[in-house]
This record gives C-alpha cells, sequence and structure tokens, in this order.
C-alpha cells in the first residue's frame, strides 16, 4: 500500500500501541482526588455495612434499660458502649452499623428501580423520538409536578411504613432525572455516524440501543444514579424522621435522629452522630457522583 | 513598507498531563500593510494557536514566549488585558471558522455589528448604525436595514460568515486574522467569500493573515506563504515560489497529493505522505518530518537548520538548495 | 453505456422524498421535497460523482440508498430487484455500504477496531465466530492497516487511519455498492491523497461500484466516471466526467465549476455569479428552481418548469436546450 518509511525515531502523536481508553480512565480515576476520597469513605461505609454482624459490639435491638442514654467515649462514656446508648438503652455505635445496611440498602435498592424506570423511557424517548418521546415528555412533566416528600407521605400513611414501601415509593418517584439526562444523553449519540453506520450493516433496533447507545451513555447513567441514590438515602432520612418511612426498631440513621430529637439540648450528641453519618455518606456519594461526570467528560480526553 | 505585525521567535506551550505540549516552536513571520499571507498546514500544526496567540486569546494555561511580537510598534506581549482589548475588535480583528458558533444567538445582527464600534470609536448610535448597513451593503448583504433587526439564526451560514466580515471590518482594522473563514462552507459560498474578502482587502488597504489548509484558496488569495509543520515554519515565500518551486519535501508532498483539473490524469495514483505527524509533547531533535520524507537522512535526525535564500523566501531542511531545487523541477514539470 | 447486457447494479426511478415540516405550533404541515424524483442508473464499475450544495438533497437521497430512509415514492433496483420498497435493511446492508464524513464520528469510542470491523458479520451471522479474526485481518490487510489495530480502540488511531477502518468495516461483507459520503473532506490533505488512492485501488481490487457523494470538485474530477449535478432536491445534469468537465451544460454546473478553486496561483478567485439566496426549500421558486440565481435565466424559466434533456451528452433539465 504505502510505502513505508523509516520511523527515525520519532514518536507519533497517535499511536495504536498507546493507552487504551481503559487504561486512560484508570489513570485518571487515580489522578483524582475527589474521587478517591469520596470513594475511601464509601468503601469504609459499606464495609462497615456489611460486617455489622460480626463487627458490631452489641446486638442493635438489645434494649439494656439501666444503660439509657449513656454519653459516648469522648464525654463522659466508656468503652463497653463507644458511641453510648439511645434512650432505651441500644448500643449506639452497633445500631449506627446496621443502620449503614439499610441506608445504603434504600439508596441502591430506589436508584436501581428508578434508573430502570428512567432509564427506560429516556432512552426510548431521545431514540424513537416523535409521539413517544411526546408522551414520556408528558409523563416527566406530570411527575415533576408531583412533591417527592407529600406524595411519599401519603402513601405511606395509606399503606403503612416499611421498608419495602419505602423502597418502592421512592423508585417509582425518582426516576424524572434519569429520563430527562438519559433522552438528552440519547439524542446526542443517535446522530453519531456509527449509528447510523451500524443500521446501515443491518443490526436490528434492539441490539443498537444496547451496543452502539447503552454504552456511550453509561457514564451519564452512573452520575445520575450516584445522585439519585444520595436523594433517595436523604428522603428516607426525612421520611423515617417525620415518622413515615422505615418503622423501629429498625435502626435507621434517619429514626435515630428523630428519637434522639427530644434530647437536643442536653444530649445533642444523640442526633450528632447519626446526623454525621448521613452527612458522610451523601457527601461521599456525591463525590463519587462528581468524580466520574469529571473522569468521563468529553474535554478531559487526550 | 513598514510591518503591521512582526513576530519572532514565537513559542505556545500548553502544559497536558504528560509533560508539556510544544504546539508552536519558534516561528517568525511579518505581514505588510495591504499584505495577505497565508499560514498553511495540517491539523496540529500550531497554525490556529498562532493566530490566537496574536490576538491574545489563549486560554490561560498556555504559555506564550516571543523574541518579538510587535503591532505597529506596540509589543503585544507587554500590555495587560485592557490596553489589549483596546486593540482587539479595534485595530486588530478576527474571523472564525464556525460562523454559526461565533456570532451570539442572543442579540441581533445590529447589536453585534455596533457594539464593537460603539465601545472603540465613542460613536454615536446613529453613526454605528449608518457604518454597518454600509459595511452589510458592502458585503453583498441585500436590504442592509432591515437586516440589522434580525438573529444570527435567521440567516444562512454564508451570509453569516458575511456579517462577520462586516464586523470585522468595522472599526477599519489595520489587520484581519481569517481562521478557516471558509471551511464550514459550501465550495460556492467559499469562492464568493474569499472574493468578497480579497476585494475588501485591497479597497481597506489592511493586513490580512488567513489560516488554512487548502492549498486551492492559498494559491488564489496569499502574497506570502508560510508552511506549517509540527509547530515549525518549514518553508516561507511568495505565493508564486510556494507553487512554482517547492523546496521543503512536505510541501512538495503536499502539492503532490492534491488532483488538479486538466493537469492531473484522471484516475492516476495521487501523491501522498505516508506516516503520521510526531507527537508535540517533550522536544523534537533534528527534522520533526523525517519520519515522514522520502529524503530522510541521518543528518535528519540531528538538526533542521533554516537556510535564508532572500528576506522572505527560506525553508527548513537538511538537503541544500540546489537538491531541493532538482526535487521541485521534477515535481513540477511532473 | 455500451451494452443492453446486464441490468444496471443501481437503478433509481422516479425516487422522491418528501418531509411534512411544521413551521410554527399551530400552522399546518408543509411538504418539503428533499428529493425530487430522482431517476438514475449506475453500471457495475462506475463511479458517480454526486455534487451540489448543502441542502440540494445528496444526503438524502445517501440515506435512502441505504435503507436509512423510506423513499415517499419511486423505486430502487440492485442489479434488477427491489429491495427498499420493503424497509428490510438487512437485505439491503448485504449490497450497500456507506464511507461516512468523520471517522471521528463513524466508529463507536467504545468498541475495539476488530469489534467494529467484524459487527457486519456478526449481524448477518457470517461464518462462525472462529472465522472472523481472521476476515477481519484480511480486510485489515487489504485497507492498510497493521493487524495490531484489531486490539486498539479508535482515539488510538489518527484521522486516516479511522478512516481505514470505516472502509474496512464497509468492504468486508463485499457488498456491490459503496456510498462514499465526502470520504475525505474531514481528513488532513496529506492523508485525503491516500485515502483516495485506496479507494480507486479497492475498486479495481474488488470491482466495486462508487456513489462519491462530494463537494470537492478536484475529487470528483480525479476518480468519477460519471458525474450528476443535483439542486433543490432534482438531478440538473447529468454526463460523463470528461463532457461534463469540458463542456458543462447547465448554468448551475457551469457556476460550480467556476467555483473550485485549484492551486494555482495568479488566477485570483473567480465570482461564481451564482449570489447569496439559496432558496428556501419548503417553498421553492417557481419554473426552473435555479432561476433566480441564474446568469442566464430568460422568459420561460420563471414559469415553467424545464424540460428534460436527453441525449447523447447525458441529460439536462434546462430551457437553454430545449
Amino acid at each position: 500500500m504505502t510505502t513505508t518509511i523509516a520511523n527515525r525515531g520519532l514518536p507519533a502523536a497517535e499511536d495504536i500501541v498507546g493507552p487504551t481508553p481503559g487504561q486512560q480512565l484508570r489513570r485518571r480515576i487515580f489522578g483524582h482526588r475527589g474521587l478517591m476520597i469520596g470513594g475511601g469513605i464509601l468503601v469504609i461505609i459499606f464495609l462497615m455495612a456489611l460486617s455489622a454482624p460480626f463487627l458490631a459490639p452489641h446486638d442493635p435491638y438489645f434494649q439494656e434499660l439501666l444503660a439509657r442514654v449513656k454519653p459516648p467515649v469522648w464525654t463522659t462514656g466508656d468503652w463497653k458502649h463507644v458511641l453510648g446508648t439511645d434512650q432505651l438503652g441500644r448500643d449506639y455505635l452497633s445500631r449506627i452499623m446496621y443502620g449503614a445496611q439499610i441506608s445504603l440498602l434504600i439508596g441502591f435498592a430506589a436508584a436501581f428501580i428508578s434508573g430502570v424506570i428512567g432509564t427506560t423511557l429516556g432512552v426510548a424517548a431521545g431514540y424513537f423520538g416523535g409521539r413517544v418521546d411526546m408522551v414520556v415528555t408528558f409523563l416527566i412533566t406530570v411527575r415533576l409536578s408531583m412533591p417527592v416528600v407529600l406524595v411519599a407521605l401519603a402513601v405511606v400513611a395509606l399503606i403503612g411504613g416499611s421498608l419495602t414501601v419505602v423502597i418502592s415509593v421512592l423508585g417509582l418517584l425518582l426516576w424524572d432525572r434519569y429520563a430527562v439526562v438519559m433522552r438528552s444523553a440519547t439524542m446526542q449519540i443517535r446522530q453519531m455516524d456509527y449509528v447510523a453506520a451500524a443500521k446501515a450493516v443491518g443490526c436490528s433496533t434492539p441490539r443498537i440501543l444496547l451496543t452502539e447507545i447503552m454504552p456511550n451513555i453509561m457514564n451519564n447513567l452512573i452520575v445520575v444514579a450516584t445522585l439519585e441514590m444520595a436523594h433517595a438515602i436523604l428522603l428516607e432520612a426525612a421520611l423515617s424522621f417525620l415518622g413515615m418511612g422505615v418503622q423501629p426498631p429498625l435502626p435507621s440513621w434517619g429514626l435515630m435522629v428523630s428519637e434522639g430529637k427530644d434530647y437536643i439540648l442536653f444530649e445533642a450528641w444523640m442526633i450528632t452522630i447519626p446526623g454525621v453519618a448521613l452527612f458522610l455518606l451523601v457527601l461521599a456519594i456525591n463525590l463519587v457522583g462528581d468524580g466520574i461526570r469529571d473522569v468521563t467528560a468529553p474535554e478531559n480526553r487526550n | 513598507m513598514s510591518a503591521v505585525l512582526e513576530v519572532t521567535g514565537l513559542t505556545v506551550d500548553i502544559p497536558v498531563p504528560t509533560g508539556d505540549l510544544h504546539a508552536v516552536r519558534g516561528i517568525d513571520f511579518s505581514v505588510n500593510k495591504g499584505e495577505t499571507l497565508c499560514i498553511v498546514g495540517e491539523s496540529g500544526c500550531g497554525k490556529s494557536l498562532t493566530s490566537l496567540s496574536i490576538m491574545g486569546l489563549l486560554p490561560k494555561r498556555a504559555k506564550i514566549n516571543a523574541a518579538k511580537m510587535e503591532f505597529t510598534g506596540t509589543d503585544l506581549l507587554s500590555l495587560n488585558e485592557r490596553e489589549l482589548a483596546a486593540i482587539r475588535g479595534n485595530r486588530m480583528a478576527m474571523i472564525f471558522q464556525e460562523p454559526m458558533t461565533s456570532l451570539n444567538p442572543a442579540y441581533t445582527i445590529g447589536n453585534q455589528l455596533m457594539e464593537p464600534y460603539l465601545r472603540h470609536k465613542k460613536s454615536s448610535d446613529k453613526e454605528a448604525r449608518e457604518r454597518a448597513i454600509y459595511l452589510l451593503e458592502r458585503v453583498g448583504i441585500t436590504a442592509a436595514a432591515s437586516r440589522l433587526s434580525q438573529y444570527p439564526h435567521q440567516l444562512s451560514g454564508g451570509l453569516r460568515q458575511r456579517v462577520m466580515i462586516a464586523m470585522a471590518l468595522m472599526c477599519d482594522p489595520e489587520l484581519i486574522i481569517a481562521d478557516e473563514p471558509t471551511t464550514a462552507l459550501d465550495v460556492t459560498i467559499q469562492a464568493q467569500i474569499l472574493h468578497l474578502l480579497a476585494e475588501l482587502r485591497k479597497e481597506f488597504n489592511s493586513a490580512l493573515i488567513l489560516i488554512t489548509h487548502d492549498l486551492g484558496v492559498v494559491a488564489r488569495v496569499a502574497d506570502k506563504v508560510a508552511v506549517m509543520y509540527a509547530g515549525k515554519i518549514v518553508e516561507a515565500g511568495s505565493v508564486s515560489e510556494i507553487f512554482n518551486q517547492p523546496l521543503h519535501p512536505y510541501t512538495q508532498g503536499l502539492i503532490d497529493c492534491i488532483p488538479v483539473p486538466g493537469k492531473t490524469a484522471r484516475g492516476s495514483r495521487l501523491g501522498s505522505i505516508p506516516g503520521i505527524v510526531p507527537t508535540l509533547i517533550g522536544d523534537i531533535k533534528g527534522c520533526s518530518f523525517r519520519n515522514r520524507c522520502g529524503f530522510a537522512h541521518d543528518a535528519c535526525e540531528m538538526k533542521d537548520p533554516f537556510h535564508t535564500l532572500s528576506p522572505g523566501r527560506g525553508y527548513r531542511c537538511t538537503l541544500d538548495v540546489s537538491t531541493c531545487e532538482a526535487n521541485a523541477k521534477e515535481l513540477v514539470s511532473a | 453505456m455500451t451494452g443492453q447486457t446486464p441490468p444496471p447494479v443501481l437503478e433509481m426511478r422516479d425516487v422522491t422524498k418528501t418531509y411534512m415540516i411544521r413551521r410554527g405550533i399551530f400552522s399546518p404541515k408543509q411538504p418539503l421535497h428533499a428529493v425530487n424524483g430522482i431517476s438514475l442508473k449506475i453500471n457495475k464499475g462506475d463511479v458517480l460523482g454526486l455534487v451540489g450544495e448543502s441542502g440540494c438533497g445528496k444526503s438524502t437521497l445517501a440515506k435512502i440508498l441505504l435503507g436509512l430512509e423510506l423513499p415517499t415514492a419511486g423505486e430502487i433496483f440492485i442489479d434488477g430487484e427491489t429491495a427498499h420498497q420493503s424497509g428490510d435493511r438487512k437485505a439491503i446492508s448485504r449490497r450497500i455500504q456507506p464511507i461516512f464524513q468523520d471517522p471521528y464520528s463513524s466508529l463507536n469510542p467504545r468498541k475495539t477496531i476488530g469489534a467494529i470491523v467484524s459487527l457486519p458479520l456478526r449481524v448477518h451471522q457470517v461464518g462462525d465466530p472462529s472465522t472472523w479474526r481472521k476476515a477481519v485481518e484480511d480486510i485489515l490487510d487489504i485497507v492498510g492497516l497493521p493487524r495490531r489495530v484489531y486490539d486498539s480502540y479508535p482515539n488510538q488511531l489518527s484521522g486516516g487511519q479511522r478512516q481505514r477502518v470505516a472502509i474496512a468495516r464497509a468492504l468486508i461483507m463485499k457488498p456491490e455498492i459503496v456510498i462514499c459520503d465526502e470520504p475525505t473532506s474531514a481528513l488532513d490533505v496529506s492523508v485525503q491523497s491516500q485515502i483516495l488512492n485506496l479507494l480507486m485501488d479497492l475498486r479495481e481490487e474488488l470491482n466495486l461500484t462508487y456513489v462519491l457523494i462530494s463537494h470537492n470538485l478536484a475529487v470528483v474530477e480525479h476518480i468519477a466516471t460519471k458525474v450528476a449535478v443535483m439542486y433543490l432536491g432534482r438531478i440538473v445534469e447529468e454526463t460523463g466526467t470528461d463532457k461534463l468537465f469540458e463542456a458543462a451544460r447547465h448554468p448551475y454546473t457551469s457556476a460550480l465549476l467556476s467555483s473550485v478553486l485549484t492551486p494555482e496561483p495568479g488566477l485570483g478567485v473567480p465570482d461564481s455569479g451564482l449570489g447569496i439566496a439559496f432558496p428556501n426549500p419548503i417553498n421553492p421558486p417557481s419554473g426552473c428552481t435555479f432561476h433566480p440565481r441564474c446568469a442566464k435565466a430568460f422568459g420561460p424559466c420563471s414559469v415553467d418548469q424545464p424540460p428534460v434533456i436527453q441525449d447523447a451528452d447525458g441529460r439536462v433539465e434546462c430551457h437553454l436546450y430545449a
């Protein structure tokens, strides 16, 4: 074909032995401070939740009525109850550890359910356009006009609060951002020539959606998923605080804040500890989400 | 004739994660009043960064250095942002490639045309309006007065580029820099725009720096040509010198690549330049074209001397003039 | 244009594509004839250059040929058989493949070159997975890419290499017709000629027929065997490349030709005399749609549709030759 000429020791601008996109991504992930910090906190909370049955010093439901409202170790407490006990004498550290399970479960489950709904709607609207788009846009508008907290409160009030109810309600309510973001991302990718090329090759529509569109909107999906996860965790805490979420005696962080609120003036640590746990988890998830957006953003390429 | 712009030893470095990207590696050029300089080269050769550095429009993280960068006797590098803004759009104007994105969709054409004039010339609204209408008519836009109240999206690509040209001419600049002004346009519109640009340049007697990759455009518009490759000027000369006696193997290769109707035998194999441009991160010792050059030899790995043949005419190569001239003769006669 | 023996490899009869465009929320939809009654025959081994300004309908025509859009009316035959009417993309795709303009947008950045090039084999289930790698490597050899790129990603390749990948993908199923939509205009000058040389070589080797869509008339002149000039959805002139470049008949063709900037210093920039107003395709001018921009327009041009003149020199739609 083309005559080959000695390279003469000049490295080329593009090189097929250069880093693959995966390698570049890995390099950027490890160079991103926010992502590493957020990821670190998230991993710690995750491990804490997983290992709660083995590492928790006490049964989170065991009520030691003689040791009620014991302060944490750094004030006047002792090492038996590192983070103190609540108003029923349950060990606070154990409850925090088990509470992480609930928060993470709700975050993941709600983000997953809403992710499936929102992505399906958004991708369909973005790819097919026309009538489908009109219907989906209408659904998004309807959904956006409903106040999440009020609707969730009403539903829980009607059918009673439980973990499953909270997860389903949040999952069915939080898909709007997925749909909006996936719709516009799909619209962008749909115009790319490689989609036209796949059509011209004879690919079926599901195949195009799965192998050409989805991999290229995955980064947007992950970013929205983290935001919605944080959103769901906060909403659960809010609902539980209002008594319309997870029901006692489950150790939900939001519930713990609620139960500690009577002591706010004299035993402020009772709401500070679950509050800080909640804050750290949401902060970590948001840092990870921002980080993923940064490392996958197109302007960061090359 | 005094130079409107004189640049020597211009370098632009951009820090990237893997080191410093030396995008422009020491280039010299000058352009006189009433003269058109074409800077020609392929993507990534540094030609656009050169134009942006003259306008002071490079992003902050890019580092510019030059032994000399004088605009009508003023050292551009010593100016602060405010002094630069007083020159930009006033005595020095720029026309960008993409007329869709270089006009602000939120303002009317009239607004955008008159704004620099009002700011720089401290004129009255009426005066600015009259000049805007005059220039729109001058660039061949009919019903100019009514166009003033239109928004950019109401115009076609060719019309927008005409508006851009009118905008560049508003303050009667001494220097116009046009970066690929016709690349996004149809051939018919391209010819019209270039025709217009050439005519107006004569009429307004300003200096024009035209940045392009299209040798057809260069041949028809330029007085002087600078061929850039990998951040350096590899050949400079008058337009007839460059096309009739190209000395650098890269220039020769480029000219050989293009089919010319009526000259190149139909269906014949076109000349080509094999290989890929070198990475601009880090230093390049020796000639940066050697990995694609059919004449490369060992000396090319050590040096790339610039031979000045006469003022404004020269080339950067280890080959001596007679060899290059012989190669050029072979190419042009073939 | 010699024998009656084989049918043309590609034939279009009165192909029309009309979009209904709504210009305001409450205004009724109006028809936009993007492609307006196009008839063309292309013989095996021909290179048809399709030229015209943006908005003339050449890209829509390419989409119709590729089966990406259904024609509103008209018929398309490949080797005398119809495929497009049913909208069966799979059947069409075995015979017609595209090469797009921008190699940065035509390759999925998340897939390896091997996956991109083997996609047609996988979709059509040609051979079994064990043969795919071999088939891809063979076609990489043909388009002049090293086999090592099999596991590379598009962002590791230069523009020219990417375009070679796109060509490999188009050719791996051995199609008869390749639609090249501005195949070189997004590439650097030094790479353009490599790709053009490759396309010319491949045509000989694989006996391909090209439809070359380009605004670069120098490129069209160099590799096309015949040229069709489109204006506002119609083909206004169609003839052999020699004839077109020596003696263009339609005033629009002449204007296009005079706009070509060849690298010959001293000639200055020509003035095509076309004016600036590209007509609104929703509300095209009466009579000959080109008449408002035509230097030679006279009486009937603004009133009557131009006659179609078909003779030994080709086909032209113009009142001048009536």
